[in-house]
């Protein structure tokens, strides 16, 4: 065949793969955070008694989940840009992941919240604590509970996603390959490093919310 | 700078969709041809079959889509071949689909109770009797809405195959954007036809989970 | 000649000894009833008997085939032992007649009319004719439970074994059942039965058997077993459950 692989002209730009890395790490931690919040607020939402919490709550979400990510963020980044507000593509690219892991919490959360069962909350009633003081000692920690697996593997599909970042030039990793290819045209080296590091990014992840998970959640 | 109608703008999009619906059938069953083939291997005797199938899964869903389209697209090229980027992207997507649908899968086989494995092995069944008779059939029950849910996934999944060229719906989004500079229309509009796409695939998903719940109960 | 024969058997799940040496001789046509605590391997040594568990040390031998050697048949095997469980593990996707008829069809490899012929008379002789068409989900746990030992029948096994298969049974439903097996007793069937249903065992059982501890501690009559119980365990057990 002839081609040589040639992955040293890869490793000469360590450096930008680390700060794509880095950036790639710091979005997800971010977006993870404030799309939970957003997905309990959802949740609440569309719970709540009052259909105009609840209505423009399920639009959100099954828009969101029908949509690509993709066309979120060129709505987002591009729709803005055009009406004046111009926002860096980092912020933007955060922001559209806030948006698009708010939807997919917000369905997260309320499973969860749906799983602490009829009974429990019940026998709250029964021993006379309020809806607040049941939601308090009763329901959330069952509920956060319920939720770790679900959300710890949103938050990796979240990282994952970030590569389509790249798309408005935000410089995260695999802008990162894009930009390196370009300058040493070993596109399969440069993506197979890039896909290498991903990897890897995913099963530290993995290992480190099993981690966080036990030491949290000793009881069980 | 040409004026487009909002008309102009629907058409051409909705042109462009039917590469993406054309690009999501092709991946979907060409990734349930191989994610069943997984399948089979994933339940094998032999050792080295259920971990190379097991190490496949992992990379495809521990590594980001667009990484799997651009080795894809790159790769086949240095082995020779002279990819256009719809047979980059349906190669990409048809793995991509098959990994995930091979978990589901195994899950469903999973979750089938280990009573009926023990019943039917009681009777003398061997272990394909007992899949043919007693545990496939039950097993596809509770596969179909997940796997109609997952379809989802793969028609926004075709999104990405814009990035490497392939002309479907959010490319031309992309360039009809790029000629009228009006980009929440544009992609409000992308966004509308990829709803009108997936929204009634999920609405089928959850219509046949639900019958699966009463089902169980009853 | 005994039809089930078990020599020494071990087994152990881990660091756990659940089995620790045990003896035991079926002859044809006998009842025998294994009593004991959870934990004391009853279950197990049943398993074993039909190859659902492995065992580590000893010798199984059923009707002259040994179990757990790799030159026996294990079609062959479970075709002579049939085995009734406490979840019934009734096919949820076939419907009663189906069910019974999976075996004899796709095993025994008869003719479709042949096998349900069959199946309805096993069917009959468990008082449920009637049902042959009904799906499992529609039937009581008894119902349930009768069609399990229907579906064994239509094997024509020379042994069934039956794992406490009244245990997850309404009380009002425990007495069909326990009609059923008992018919099956008088018809010469050979039986060993897991089994909380001592009054049961005294009326039906040739032989009871005591385990405690993996090992069999104590075996004899039911009227000896019962009414003059040796050993403390014994004494004890039966304190708490009778």
């Amino acid at each position: 065949m002839g081609y040589q692989f040639h992955f040293g002209d890869v490793f000469a730009y360590k450096d930008l793969l680390i700060r794509g890395t880095l950036l790639t790490l710091e979005l997800s931690a971010a977006a993870t955070v404030l799309g939970l919040v957003v997905g309990t607020a959802g949740a609440l939402a569309r719970n709540s008694a009052h259909i105009l919490l609840r209505w423009p709550a399920a639009v959100y979400v099954e828009v969101i989940r029908n949509t690509p990510f993709l066309v979120q963020l060129f709505f987002l980044f591009f729709g803005l840009s055009a009406v004046g507000v111009r926002l860096s593509a980092e912020f933007a690219a955060l922001l559209a992941m806030v948006v698009n892991l708010g939807a997919y919490a917000t369905e997260i959360v309320r499973a969860g919240l749906k799983s602490v069962g009829r009974g429990q909350i019940e026998a709250g009633l029964s021993i006379g604590l309020t809806r607040w003081q049941i939601f308090r000692h009763v329901v959330i920690l069952p509920a956060l509970q319920a939720i770790y697996p679900a959300l710890s593997s949103q938050a990796i599909i979240v990282m994952l996603g970030s590569s389509v970042c790249s798309q408005i030039s935000a410089q995260e990793l695999t802008y990162a390959a894009n930009f390196i290819q370009s300058r040493n045209f070993r596109s399969f080296e440069c993506y197979l490093v890039a896909t290498a590091i991903y990897f890897v990014l995913t099963v530290l992840l993995r290992q480190a919310f099993a981690l966080v998970g036990r030491r949290v959640f000793r009881r069980s | 700078m040409i004026q487009f109608t909002i008309w102009d703008i629907l058409r051409n999009l909705l042109l462009a969709a039917r590469w993406t619906v054309g690009l999501s059938l092709i991946a979907f069953v060409g990734g349930g041809a191989l994610g069943l083939v997984m399948t089979m291997l994933r339940v094998s005797k032999s050792r080295a079959a259920r971990v190379a199938v097991r190490c496949y899964i992992e990379v495809i869903q521990g590594t980001p889509l667009l990484m799997q389209l651009f080795l894809s697209f790159f790769g086949l090229a240095l082995i020779g071949f002279d990819v256009s980027p719809l047979a980059a992207a349906s190669f990409s997507l048809t793995l991509y689909t098959s990994a995930f649908l091979a978990e589901i899968w195994r899950g469903c086989v999973e979750a089938i109770p280990r009573g009926q494995w023990e019943a039917s092995s009681s009777i003398g069944l061997t272990y394909l009797e007992q899949l043919r008779h007693v545990i496939l059939p039950q097993a596809l029950v509770i596969a179909v809405p997940p796997t109609v849910g997952f379809a989802v996934q793969v028609v926004k999944g075709t999104a990405l195959a814009s990035i490497i060229g392939f002309i479907e719906l959010t490319k031309a989004g992309t360039i009809i954007n790029n000629a009228t500079f009006r980009p929440f229309l544009v992609y409000g509009m992308v966004a509308a036809i990829y709803f009108c796409l997936c929204f009634p695939l999920s609405l089928y998903a959850k219509k046949l989970e639900r019958r699966l719940d009463v089902a169980r109960k009853a | 000649m005994s039809l089930v024969r078990l020599d020494a058997i071990e087994k152990s799940f881990g660091d756990h000894k659940v089995l620790q040496g045990v003896d035991l001789k079926i002859a044809q046509g006998e009842v025998v009833a294994i009593i004991g605590k959870s934990g004391s391997g009853k279950s197990t040594l049943l398993r074993c008997i039909n190859a659902l568990e492995t065992y580590d040390d000893g010798r199984i031998e059923v009707d002259g085939m040994v179990v757990g050697d790799p030159r026996t048949d294990l079609r062959k095997l479970r075709e002579t032992v049939g085995m009734v469980f406490q979840s019934f593990n009734l096919f949820p996707h076939m419907t009663v007649g189906r069910n019974i008829m999976l075996g004899p069809t796709v095993v025994r490899k008869m003719a479709a009319k042949e096998a349900e012929t069959l199946a309805r008379a096993c069917l009959a002789k468990v008082g449920l004719a009637e049902k042959f068409d009904a799906y499992p989900d529609r039937l009581s746990g008894g119902q349930q439970q009768r069609v399990a030992i229907a579906r064994s029948l239509a094997m024509s096994p020379k042994v069934i074994l039956c794992d406490e298969i009244t245990s997850a049974l309404d009380p009002e439903l425990v007495g069909e059942v326990l009609k059923v097996v008992g018919a099956l007793a008088e018809q010469g069937m050979t039986l060993v039965m897991v089994t909380h249903e001592m009054g049961f065992a005294r009326e039906v059982a040739d032989q009871v058997v005591f385990m405690h501890l993996g090992r069999v501690h104590e075996i004899g009559p039911p009227a000896q077993l019962f009414d003059q119980p040796a050993t403390p365990e014994l004494k004890q057990f039966l304190g708490a459950v009778l």
